[in-house]
């Protein structure tokens, strides 16, 4: 079933288009990424999910229900959806127990206790439940919120960049954690970040916007190796572009030399493009007799970013070779890959 | 903000914030009424110098605080110097004490045949006022020292913020490239301190403008004590509404400087890094005059007039400790408790559908239920009468059309008149106060809320109740004590008969017989002292 089916929808915000005709599909217990910039939109689509966010035209069906258009508009607080926030915005005046329970409508008390303990073991805060949210962590807070939104048992959860306030050194390890509650319990959930890293990590799929549009939606991989436009690879990484011209289905003639790729390429022979390299598809060897020659060099650890210089052309070029000084001549050399060629 | 909800919540909106804004259209109205020449007599004879004399007080007021209270903000903001902490809050105090009680204590120790001139006239054997010259208090000038000097805190307070707040790195750079303490005062505290003193300078201005006992009692003519006279002795409301009017667009023009200013002062005062800025330690005789300068302000504004009311309150005891001082005790804590419940629930309604309204023109009743604060009572005053006045006579109107007998003047006859005045007048107060708290609760709490399925009533008493516990009676102590305080709008419009703390302590100083009344006057100034202690902890939180 479709948890979430997103069509034609358009969002004007003070005269400015905010959403520009969306078209979206969700499988149900999928964890989907809206990723992009800071106003790209993704915030607000979220918002109109929740029926918190006008939205001028299109529909929004969550699991087949009509929330939005053909005259339709359901109040968030019938849309039967959860959200977390990038504040948790969990209640300061309610303990985590009321906190967790406080959209729950069952009036039972053996069945609320229940419950519960039920969510609470489920984020891992047993024992917890008389704290105030000021007595807890922000990864603690953020695991109440959780629990709070999963205990009204929502259709679809949204989440808004959940981990943007929490420490790095544990932000992997909470998302890897939530992740596993969500797939556990089979919950179909939105994800909005800004962050590709997290994105990767957190969800099946990613949405990538650019100015209130979706440039291009699939799988971490598919976005990565295959993307559609220029914007879609420089936001997943660095990336060098070269010129280059097709020689046949595999083969690409560049300054580099002859590059090959492992699949066919779709290009016609003679059409002249850029090839995308990413710096850590090239390899450096020294070389006097050879034409690049290393301008700058930055020591990050177990390697070293280095910017090379070939055919009047400054490459980024990821290497483990960590002794390689600036001025020093050297080969490049392009692994052998799907090419990608805008 | 919750989207498709029902229109009924902006219509009460817009309802309750206008009946909170007839007094402006009804003083537009009646102003534009014929007048049986009473104003155009006004106009030919003693208007211009009631004009003149108000907006001569107005400028006095505004130069006199201004001087009085930058140097003392500067010394406690960027100087050590000995008692500073005390003086800190206490150069506060003053605020308390309404400018008339002040007027009278001074004009009786100053006169002819206060204790002052008497002394001098002992020492150098003067027999008559003949003989030597000393300044009148009961005039213009006199008036615009009282007022100064209790209007002064004002200032003292924005300024002290603002000369704080000032960035330590900025001063630095200048002590770095040879700018002395002294010099970089006047290059750069002072002028970044410029739009919190311009603020500070239309606060004083307002409540100058609006102020009518003080100058009442020094029989300074003015356009506040002119509508006064002109609805009780010439019983013009038409008049007294031409003259409401000028009032007005003195008030609006500078609460156009307020607003202006407070934008700039967001500008000067913000990115200021609070770290590092250490005080000048003064020593030997700087320190000793910095804290001489402090100490006389507070004797003169406070300790002085208060020592003095505490006087005539012992000595008078037996004729303060009366049946109607508890009576008119009673009736002042019975209204302005009635008054501040009523304003904060005003707040609470305008705030609460402006915050859940996916509207933005639902902002616009909360902002037009603060104008009433601009009014200074006496205008109010005759902006409730005319409305009410027609209300009352629409009911008997209505009872005569049944041939029943009226219930007679049940709006302007009761205490109906001065309630709704001063719901109007304070309304402002309750919704700046209870704005702060609500800005502090982030909105994804509404959103959280709503997304679980709670309803706009839910969401107000499940969620923002609770929150707002704190700002909701904070708000109210603040209502509660200006409507203690207010006495213009009490005095024009309250029942035949009815008396509270301030018709009744004001009674006594325009008889000349405070001492009577001293004990009813230190209840005011007691009770003006609690928002100061309030204030001064929220201001020591801050820094």
């Amino acid at each position: 079933m479709t948890a979430l089916s997103i069509t034609g929808v358009n969002s004007e915000y003070q005269g400015v288009r905010v959403l520009d005709g969306l078209d979206l599909q969700m499988e149900q217990g999928e964890i989907l990424a809206l990723l992009g910039p800071s106003g790209c939109g993704k915030t607000t689509l979220l918002r109109a999910i929740a029926g918190l966010q006008p939205v001028s035209s299109g529909c929004i069906h969550v699991q087949g229900q009509c929330f939005n258009g053909e005259g339709n508009f359901t109040p968030s607080e019938q849309r039967g959806v959860g959200m977390i926030f990038q504040d948790y915005a969990l209640f300061p005046h309610l303990t985590v127990a009321d906190n967790i329970l406080f959209g729950v409508t069952e009036k039972d008390s053996f069945r609320r206790g229940a419950l519960l303990e039920e969510m609470l073991t489920l984020v891992k805060l047993e024992g917890l439940e008389k704290r105030y949210p000021h007595e807890l962590s922000g990864g603690q807070q953020q695991r109440v919120s959780i629990a709070r939104a999963l205990a009204c048992k929502p259709k679809l959860l949204l989440l808004d960049e959940p981990f943007s306030n929490i420490d790095s050194q544990v932000r992997g390890e909470l998302m890897m954690e939530i992740r596993a509650i969500l797939k556990s319990r089979k919950v179909s959930a939105v994800f909005v970040t800004h962050s590709k890293d997290e994105a990767f990590v957190f969800a099946d799929k990613l949405a990538l916007f650019k100015e209130g549009r979706i440039v291009q939606h699939g799988t971490a991989e598919e976005l990565y190796y295959s993307p559609a436009e220029r914007y879609v690879a420089d936001f997943l990484g660095r990336g060098n572009y070269v010129p280059v011209q097709v020689v046949d289905g595999f083969n690409v003639d560049s300054p580099l030399g002859q590059l090959v790729s492992t699949s066919e390429l779709t290009w016609p022979s003679q059409y002249s493009g850029e090839v995308l390299l990413r710096p850590q598809q090239l390899t450096l060897e020294p070389d006097d007799a050879a034409a690049g020659v290393i301008r700058d060099r930055r020591f990050l650890g177990n390697f070293c970013h280095y910017q090379v210089e070939i055919a009047s052309q400054l490459l980024e070029v990821r290497s483990q070779l960590t002794q390689l000084l600036p001025g020093q001549k050297v080969q490049i050399r392009a692994e052998a890959h799907p090419l990608v060629i805008f | 903000m919750i989207l498709g909800l029902p229109k009924r919540w902006s219509v009460s909106a817009f309802t309750l914030a206008g009946l909170l804004f007839t007094p402006f259209i009804a003083l537009v109205i009646q102003a534009l009424m014929p007048d049986q020449a009473v104003f155009g007599h006004l106009m030919e004879t003693v208007l211009p110098t009631y004009i003149q004399n108000s907006l001569l007080l107005i400028l006095l007021v505004s130069i006199g605080a201004l001087l009085l209270a930058t140097p003392a903000a500067w010394l406690v903001a960027r100087c050590d110097f000995p008692g500073r902490s005390v003086f800190q809050w206490a150069l506060l105090l003053p605020l308390a004490m309404p400018a008339y009680i002040v007027a009278y204590v001074y004009t009786d120790m100053l006169d002819y045949a206060g204790p002052v001139q008497k002394a001098l006239r002992e020492l150098f054997g003067w027999q008559s006022p003949a003989d030597y010259w000393f300044p009148e208090v009961r005039s213009l000038g006199g008036a615009a020292v009282m007022l100064a000097l209790v209007l002064f805190p004002y200032i003292y307070l924005l300024a002290r913020t603002a000369f704080m707040e000032q960035s330590a790195s900025l001063i630095h750079a200048a002590r770095v490239m040879g700018c002395s303490p002294w010099r970089s005062f006047w290059r750069l505290n002072l002028p970044m301190a410029r739009p919190a003193l311009a603020v500070g300078v239309a606060l004083v201005a307002m409540e100058t403008a609006a102020d009518f006992a003080t100058v009442s009692y020094f029989a300074v003519p003015t356009l506040t004590t002119a509508v006064y006279d002109t609805w009780l002795g010439h019983g013009s409301l038409s008049a007294a509404a031409k003259l409401s009017v000028i009032i007005l667009l003195v008030v609006f023009a500078l609460i156009g400087m307020e607003r202006f200013s407070r934008r700039k002062q967001q500008l000067y005062q913000k990115n200021s890094f609070h770290s590092g800025l250490e005080r000048y330690a003064l020593a030997g005789v700087k320190s000793l005059a910095a804290s001489g300068y402090c100490a006389l302000l507070l004797l003169l504004a406070f300790l002085l007039p208060f020592g003095i009311l505490l006087d005539y309150a012992l000595d008078y005891f037996e004729y303060s400790w009366t049946p109607e001082f508890f009576e008119y005790s009673a009736n002042s804590l019975l209204l302005s408790a009635l008054v501040s419940v009523l304003c904060m629930a005003i707040a609470l309604i305008l705030l609460f559908i402006q915050r859940i309204s996916p509207d933005d023109r639902d902002a616009l009743p909360a902002r037009l239920a603060s104008f009433g604060y601009a009014l200074p009572g006496t205008v109010l005053a005759i902006g409730v009468l005319a409305p009410l006045t027609l209300a009352d006579f629409g009911v008997n109107d209505l009872y005569a059309l049944f041939d029943q007998r009226g219930p007679g003047l049940i709006f302007t006859g009761t205490l109906f008149a001065l309630v709704f005045a001063f719901c109007i007048r304070f309304s402002a107060i309750a919704i700046g106060s209870l704005e702060s708290s609500y800005k502090r609760i982030s909105p994804s709490m509404d959103m959280a809320a709503v997304t679980m399925g709670e309803k706009p009533l839910g969401l107000l008493s499940r969620v923002h109740l609770p929150l707002l516990k704190k700002g909701l009676f904070a708000g109210m102590l603040l209502v509660f004590i200006e409507a203690m305080k207010e006495l213009p709008a009490a005095l024009l419009l309250r029942p035949v008969g009815y008396e509270n703390l301030a018709t009744y302590v004001f009674q006594y100083v325009s008889d000349e017989q405070l001492e009577y009344g001293a004990l009813a006057a230190i209840v005011i100034v007691l009770v003006g002292l609690v928002p100061l202690i309030y204030l001064n902890r929220s201001l020591e939180q801050e820094n």
